[in-house]
């Protein structure tokens, strides 16, 4: 199954924020935690994830820090900021908002046809 | 081991070229570097060679073109890169900013006072005139003597250049607005340009890229002093009618104090500003080039037409002589500087038949113009101003026939652009030697009329 373009992008602040919520994180490790959570479905353009990184923490949802990996290399983490795990709140309040009102559509694309007709 | 070779090999020319992409910055390509390395060593664990793995890590991180613009987006402020003039940190030479800038504003105002003592001590006007170089380069002079760190024997040989000069210039009786005078003034800052160049490539002077660098430097120097003017201008401009509308004049003030400060200043600002800019932003002289190179040709083509269907060359106006010096002068910057941008690499294209065409257009109308001078000099003699625009003509044949000639043999591929490039610079210096002797051999010559 591939996931709508435009779906995958206005998912991937909130998952990125919720993601960091569970403390910091590089980008490859990151992107690794996206496809565990969808079970490999979700797959993101790897390159993207850096200017969203760095628009977030333009905005001041993620603060960075480089350190050095253990092959010695060095290597940028990102944090989520007071403001970040705000943003990550209201995000979700949305997200839950916009899944309950697709879960009721999909149980009401399940009932039988008459029911619907008798709302129109 | 052997493999692992190959995968660092295909790494570092990754980076090599995610790196000129001007939209992502060194840390981005070390972290996007990051990125990919893990991604290869995760991909080596399911059992995959270097090669599939690379390959796969480099898919997965995407079209580097949609990621640029991606970068581009968050970070427009790179492509049009800042210019920062004095960095947060000491920078690589190892000299703070801050001192350079003192180092810069005080040669600034030190060509200020030169200018404003030169004023006060030389009365005469046109010695004034043939002082103000002698008074305002070594100034900047100074300044890239001091960045380059000039050698004791280099500096010694600039210090006694440019007293020479100033003996020149200084004890030769010229007759009062004599022609040697004026040639002497037009001729000085040339030479004193050499002196610069000197300077600037660190004494270096053999050296085609150094010569080639200053070249750039003197375009850029001239757009930058023309911004300075226009800003400068406009401050003016308004502290003027601020002033005037309080019943204030600022006349007498704006003559004796702002410009003899002002203009030197700005000299030395303006070299500080290309120097420190030459890796920041894209050079603006060659862009410029591109588009009046197209432009100059129909206006040679248009005063060829001109001149030869006015009838009779003797009789041509002198003015009108010096006017196509100053066209063919500047066809040489068009072309000095479209060449000091090309990636020497690059094969042949249409910009560089252009360039042909205006070379041979220049031909046309300079060989009109020393048809006109050689029968002005056989009816009314030799003078000196007459001799010097010959000189400066047969100079500028010799220059534009070998760089027709090396341009022809670069679009028919039987020479490399480098040799086109050398011509050039090499030939650069023999102007400033003519200016020499002009300033030098003419007034004795001639009698000092």
């Amino acid at each position: 199954m591939r996931i709508d373009k435009d779906l995958v992008a206005a998912s991937a602040t909130p998952l990125v924020l919720g993601i960091l919520s569970d403390g910091e994180q590089y980008g490859y490790a990151i992107l690794k935690r996206v496809g565990e959570l969808s079970g490999g479905r979700m797959q993101w353009t790897d390159g993207m994830l850096y200017p969203l990184l760095h628009r977030l923490e333009r905005v001041g949802y993620v603060s960075s820090s480089w350190s050095t990996s253990e092959a010695g290399r060095r290597r940028k983490h990102y944090a989520l900021t007071p403001a970040g795990r705000e943003a990550l709140t209201d995000r979700q309040e949305q997200w839950t908002v916009v899944a309950d009102a697709l879960r009721q559509v999909w149980q009401q694309a399940q009932r039988p046809a008459g029911l619907v007709e008798g709302w129109a | 081991m052997e493999q692992h070779a190959e995968l660092e090999a295909q790494v570092d020319r990754w980076r090599g070229y995610v790196q000129r992409r001007r939209a992502i910055s060194t840390a981005d390509v070390e972290e996007l570097e990051d990125h990919l390395r893990g991604q290869v060593a995760d991909l080596q664990a399911t059992g995959l060679d270097d090669e599939e793995s690379f390959l796969i890590a480099i898919k997965r991180l995407g079209n580097l073109d949609a990621v640029s613009r991606e970068f581009a987006r968050e970070h427009s402020e790179r492509l049009w890169k800042q210019l920062a003039l004095v960095p947060d940190g000491p920078d690589d030479t190892g000299s703070p900013s801050w001192r350079e800038l003192a180092v810069v504003l005080g040669l600034a105002v030190g060509a200020g006072l030169a200018v404003k003592a030169g004023a006060a001590w030389i009365t005469d006007e046109n010695a004034l005139a043939r002082n103000v170089g002698v008074l305002v380069v070594p100034f900047v002079a100074a300044y890239f003597a001091w960045k380059r760190r000039l050698t004791v024997p280099v500096a010694a040989a600039l210090v006694a250049a440019l007293a020479a000069v100033a003996v020149v210039v200084n004890v030769y009786p010229f007759a009062r607005g004599g022609s040697t005078e004026v040639l002497t003034v037009v001729h000085t800052p040339v030479v004193l340009w050499l002196l610069l160049g000197l300077a600037y490539v660190g004494g270096r002077w053999r050296s085609d890229r150094g010569r080639m660098d200053f070249a750039r430097f003197t375009g850029e120097l001239a757009i930058y002093l023309t911004l300075l003017a226009l800003g400068g201008g406009v401050l003016i401009g308004l502290t003027f009618a601020v002033l005037a509308a309080l019943g204030v004049d600022l006349e007498p003030v704006m003559e004796d104090w702002i410009l003899p400060f002002a203009v030197p200043g700005a000299l030395v600002v303006a070299a500080w500003l290309v120097e420190a800019k030459k890796n920041v932003v894209e050079n603006i002289a060659p862009v410029l080039t591109r588009v009046f190179t197209p432009l100059t040709i129909v206006m040679l083509l248009a005063v060829l037409v001109v001149l030869l269907s006015s009838g009779g060359l003797a009789d041509v106006d002198r003015d009108l002589l010096i006017l196509m010096d100053a066209i063919l002068v500047l066809v040489l910057c068009l072309l000095l500087y479209s060449i000091s941008a090309r990636d020497p690499l690059a094969p042949p294209g249409v910009f560089d038949a252009l360039q042909l065409v205006l070379v041979v257009a220049a031909l046309a109308v300079d060989a009109v113009m020393l048809t006109a001078m050689l029968t002005r000099i056989a009816e009314l003699g030799s003078s000196p101003n007459r001799v010097a625009a010959l000189g400066l003509n047969v100079l500028l044949l010799v220059h534009l026939v070998g760089s027709a000639w090396l341009t022809a043999r670069f679009l028919r591929r039987q020479a490399g652009f480098a040799t086109l490039e050398r011509w050039q610079t090499r030939y650069l210096p023999v102007y400033a030697a003519w200016a020499a002797v002009v300033v030098v051999a003419f007034p004795p010559v001639f009698g000092f009329v």
